[in-house]
């Protein structure tokens, strides 16, 4: 009977269903990711910094390194999330939810770490801190968006049933992820158009493009490192949420004399 | 689904609907206006297209977290997604917005006009505002009812809603805005901010009323 075989061999990801396997797992798997980032975040970091500068712009285009990684993340952060989304929605993945949770103010943080870098940079270079154009606008509506499901998720007090709302809000978001992605390309902005994913490959020297590739890698490790970490926070958090609650009731059949008498 | 339609804009009509509220909010708003930045008439005329969007904008996702409310308290909600074998949930939440839409955002189209005027605006810009807000509200109500469906089952879900919904709204207010404006200021092109209007809302109006569908069912269960 193949249905029987089915049901006795689990898929990789049902196993991970299991958030006791899933801790085994991660705890097996974070010293290696934590120590990646840190080489390839030390490396990239001494390589920006001993890449020659740009002509034009001096040093500042060393904040390229941090901006345009940061900008990247802030992009997978939300695919992440959608991706856990659809999790929530089709398999009821009980980690999928976790997962959106733990994304939220990572990503949170990656977008605003590159609207801040990329403020930064357009002080010296355009003249101004902030223009409303179509790039800088749809980062800053994606960081709002990241705003709104972190604080759907805080206004439920339960977290399984905050799970498919929060999903629904954050698969509604992504149409804004292609909008960010072609801003430059459909509206004449003051931000560049891509320069390194293009079809006709990279359109950067390459002195320049292995740091940022190095950087990009090295800040992907650092997601997916904190990713991990929080998400098995959560866990723990939703853990002792229920151990607290079995051990209130516990304590209230205990001090109340009709209660224990009821058997309750 | 007309039936429901109707049923809506009856109760909407009647004393405890959001029509009038969200019509004093938006005279409110825009009599505010003029005392923060001073009764210059000039300005007051070059920027009456935007303020008008705004107000229009604020009035709306004020009246957003009533769309389901009423109903949930009252039980009829989970009756009206239980008769999945009538229509699916989408076209109900659809349904819903159409009434919502005519007794709160269609009143803010109607009198935009007459503020129009409190705003010294010429009559081809109070007619340009007009039109593209009659275009562009009913996105409003379609992607708010996401807004209100997810947060159906909270307390204090006004300010909440109002908060998920504003980025997906900055779009309807930017081609908006550049749509009044370009009916007036020569260079600038009023087709295509405008047609570009309609998409937005024809666009949301599909996958606003899907994903409240599912949001609702998702509370239900």
């Amino acid at each position: 009977m193949s249905d029987t075989a089915d049901i006795a061999k689990p898929g990789f990801f049902t196993g991970l269903a299991n958030p006791t396997r899933f801790l085994g797992y991660s705890a097996r798997l974070l010293p290696w990711l934590a120590a990646a980032s840190a080489v390839l975040l030390v490396a990239g970091l001494f390589m920006a910094f001993s890449a020659p500068q740009d002509y034009q712009q001096g040093e500042t285009v060393r904040i390229m390194y941090v901006h345009v990684p940061a900008a990247w993340l802030a992009m997978m952060g939300y695919m992440v999330m959608a991706v856990s989304a659809l999790g929530t929605l089709i398999w009821r993945h009980p980690l999928a939810d976790v997962s959106i949770k733990a994304t939220a103010p990572i990503g949170a943080a990656f977008t605003f770490l590159a609207l801040a870098t990329g403020s930064l940079w357009g002080k010296p270079m355009w003249g101004t801190w902030w223009v409303w154009d179509a790039r800088l606008t749809s980062v800053f509506v994606l960081f709002l968006m990241y705003l709104g499901v972190i604080a759907l998720q805080r206004a439920m007090d339960d977290p399984v049933k905050a799970a498919r709302p929060v999903a629904i809000l954050v698969l509604i978001g992504t149409v804004n992820i292609p909008i960010i992605k072609f801003s430059v390309e459909w509206w004449n902005t003051l931000h560049q158009p891509a320069s390194v994913i293009r079809l006709d490959g990279p359109t950067i020297h390459p002195s320049l493009l292995w740091p940022l590739l190095v950087m990009a890698f090295g800040f992907t490790f650092l997601f997916f490192t904190m990713h991990m970490v929080a998400m098995r926070t959560e866990i723990r958090r939703r853990r002792i949420a229920s151990m607290r609650r079995a051990g209130a009731q516990e304590n209230r059949t205990a001090t109340n004399p009709i209660l224990a008498k009821q058997g309750r | 689904m007309i039936a429901l339609i109707v049923r809506d804009i009856r109760i909407g009509l009647r004393a405890g609907g959001g029509m009038l509220i969200g019509i004093l909010f938006f005279l409110a708003v825009i009599t505010v206006v003029p005392f923060g930045i001073g009764p210059d008439l000039n300005l007051l005329a070059r920027i009456g297209p935007a303020l008008l969007w705004i107000g229009a904008l604020l009035a709306a996702l004020l009246g957003l977290d009533r769309l389901f409310q009423a109903d949930l308290e009252d039980g009829s909600l989970d009756l009206l997604i239980l008769r999945r074998h009538d229509h699916a949930p989408a076209l109900t939440v659809f349904a819903k917005c159409v009434a919502h839409w005519l007794t709160t955002g269609l009143p803010l189209v109607i009198v935009s006009p007459v503020l129009g005027l409190l705003m010294n605006m010429e009559p081809a810009a109070i007619g340009a505002t007009t039109l593209t807000l009659l275009a562009g509200t009913p996105a409003i109500t379609f992607i708010g009812a996401t807004g209100a469906a997810v947060a159906v089952a909270l307390p204090r879900g006004g300010l909440l809603v109002s908060v998920m919904v504003l980025p997906f709204v900055i779009p309807v207010l930017i081609f908006g805005v550049m749509a009044a404006y370009g009916a007036v200021e020569e260079p600038a092109p009023f087709t295509q901010p405008f047609l570009l209007l309609c998409a937005l809302t024809l666009f949301f109006a599909v996958l606003g009323p899907l994903a409240a569908g599912a949001a609702l069912k998702a509370a239900g269960d």
